[in-house]
């Protein structure tokens, strides 16, 4: 579904992705981990189009989209979600999420179906679906249901969330990421999951890809993850 | 437009009134009432970029288009200002859109943006000076003059052209309904506060800004038009250049830029107020009346953002607010 091959992204001489290769097959929940800097949220931004690679090739269902606009690869079905959520705080909760509805769905023809999209995604992440509610007094759990409810409106194929546990506690971070294998399981949305933590990610994941200063040094199932010796070496020493 | 239906009436009506009164009054007081609705719809113009942080320092660029264009095809070819209008408006959105192009292309945002559109605005204002062949330079030009003629738009009896001008000011007020009510209002909210997070919630940025500063740009021309065919007299300094790209800023900031009436109070209250210190002043302590101006303009940019139509919204909001103890909202 996603074929991203060799890669790399400078910022000022400084290699923030070096030559990364993998493929996401359809359907499957693929985890992308690595200590902090390691490169994750940049691979991302590359390939959402939030920044352009330095090199490399980037296939979506067949079709190049490496330095594409982000809002081209959006309507193509690639969406994604921040870190640090972002929400527009002079819109409406609601609005936030017809904004994606209407510009990053495909065929969305009415403001009206896209406030349907819209209510439907508030709905399926538990968030007030109301017009007034507004973006303050929102808590940083919430924030990240919208971030992954302005996702979900533009009703992707492929879902890119970045981190999206960051900053919950261990029964927020549990729900988390039960949405997202609901998500996967009742939408068939494939999904690419950032992450630095690594236990609850194991458990929805089928696949894990671990980064360090840029670098793929692993791919494969979670159970051989755990065992691997340069993995331990570079991000679970590090945590422990 | 927060309020119901009641206090909409209750603002749309004494506003009718007051845009009707004109006809019934003197000549002096329809000359008020012709500039006001003019620079009413510059200013609207204007806010309508400017609310969503697209502020530009150049808007003096399309006026003086507006108000240059249809006087030398008019003046050199005979063409009617109902023709030369549109073509300047044309001609206003094109340079908006050479300029807004590279700039959005290159995300040339916030200070960055002012200062190219302020470049802009004397550019044009250097550029009516430097051909003064046909422009008249900095002494200015008059189209020529056939008397009443609605052909030439050439209108001495004042009613009639502040009938004119109405329409003009409506349409303004009409394209900012379009915009509050379109989805248009919330993809520019969305890049006035996060282009990358817009961008990836799907909205072509460039093409949105493109698209409000081609109506902005546009209006604004309209209103260059409208001002050149009523006073019947063009120079570089009163038509474009930074003069008047700062004074359509300040006073759409002073009105309020966050509400369809706002700068309409602003053309109100500006002109006014100019007036009226000029009446009050007179010939003595030359300078006193712009020194006002000018402090109280300082006054409301630092103490007022949201303008005029922004403190009385705060107020008429006050009391509305405490009684009502509504039940707690359900938690999430």
């Amino acid at each position: 579904m996603l074929s991203v091959k060799g890669v790399s992204k400078s910022f000022d001489g400084f290699l923030a992705v070096n030559r990364v290769s993998f493929d996401v097959a359809s359907g499957e929940i693929l985890g992308l981990i690595g200590p902090n800097g390691s490169g994750k949220s940049t691979i991302f931004n590359l390939i959402a189009g939030t920044l352009r690679p330095s090199g490399g090739s980037i296939a979506f269902e067949g079709r190049e989209i490496a330095g594409l606009p982000a809002h081209r690869i959006c309507r193509m079905g690639l969406a994604r979600t921040f870190q640090i959520p972002r929400p527009f705080r002079r819109l409406a909760l609601r609005e936030n999420v017809t904004l994606a509805a209407f510009y990053g769905g495909r065929d969305v023809g009415s403001r009206a179906e896209a406030e349907a999209h819209a209510v439907a995604a508030l709905d399926l992440v538990g968030l007030p679906n109301d017009p007034h509610t507004m973006i303050d007094g929102l808590g940083a759990a919430q924030l990240k249901k919208l971030e992954l409810a302005r996702a979900l409106a533009t009703r992707p194929r492929l879902l890119l969330a970045d981190e999206s546990l960051g900053g919950l506690d261990h029964a927020e971070m549990e729900r988390a990421a039960d949405m997202l294998g609901r998500i996967r399981r009742d939408l068939g949305i494939t999904i690419v999951w950032v992450e630095h933590i690594m236990g609850v990610l194991m458990r929805v994941v089928d696949r894990v890809i671990v980064l360090d200063h840029g670098e793929t040094i692993f791919q494969g199932v979670p159970r051989d993850a755990a065992n691997d010796a340069r993995v331990a070496e570079v991000y679970l020493g590090r945590s422990h | 437009m927060r309020g119901g239906r009641d206090t909409r009436l209750l603002l749309y009506l004494p506003l009718a009134a007051a845009a009707a009164a004109p006809f019934f009054l003197s000549d002096y007081f329809q000359h008020m009432a012709v500039q006001i609705a003019i620079w009413s719809l510059v200013y609207t113009a204007w806010a309508l970029m400017g609310r969503f942080r697209l502020t530009s320092l150049g808007h003096g660029a399309f006026l003086g288009v507006g108000a240059y264009v249809p006087t030398l095809l008019w003046n050199n070819y005979g063409v009617t200002p109902w023709l030369g209008i549109p073509l300047a408006m044309a001609l206003a959105i094109a340079l908006a859109l050479i300029v807004g192009y590279p700039s959005s292309r290159q995300k040339v945002v916030g200070h960055y943006f002012a200062l190219v559109t302020l470049a802009l605005g004397q550019v044009v204002l250097l550029v009516i000076v430097a051909m003064r062949d046909v422009t008249g330079g900095s002494l200015g030009m008059t189209p020529h003059t056939v008397g009443h003629s609605w052909y030439a738009l050439q209108l001495p009896n004042k009613a009639e052209f502040y009938a004119v001008a109405l329409v003009a000011w409506l349409a303004g007020l009409v394209a900012w309904r379009y915009v509050e009510r379109g989805m248009i209002r919330l993809a520019l909210e969305s890049i006035a506060e996060d282009e990358d997070a817009a961008e990836s919630a799907g909205v072509d940025v460039l093409r949105e800004k493109l698209k409000i500063t081609a109506v902005s740009s546009g209006l604004t021309a309209l209103g260059g038009a409208l001002y050149a065919q009523y006073l019947m007299y063009l120079s570089p300094d009163a038509m474009s250049g930074v003069g008047i790209s700062l004074q359509i800023v300040f006073a759409a900031i002073a009105g309020g830029m966050y509400n369809m009436l706002g700068p309409t109070i602003g053309a109100a209250f500006t002109i006014l107020l100019t007036e009226g210190l000029r009446v009050l002043f007179g010939t003595h302590f030359v300078g006193a009346a712009n020194t006002i101006y000018g402090a109280l303009l300082v006054i409301f940019i630092i103490f007022m953002p949201r303008g005029i139509v922004g403190l009385a919204e705060r107020i008429l909001a006050r009391p509305r607010v405490p009684p009502a103890p509504a039940a707690p909202e359900p938690a999430e």
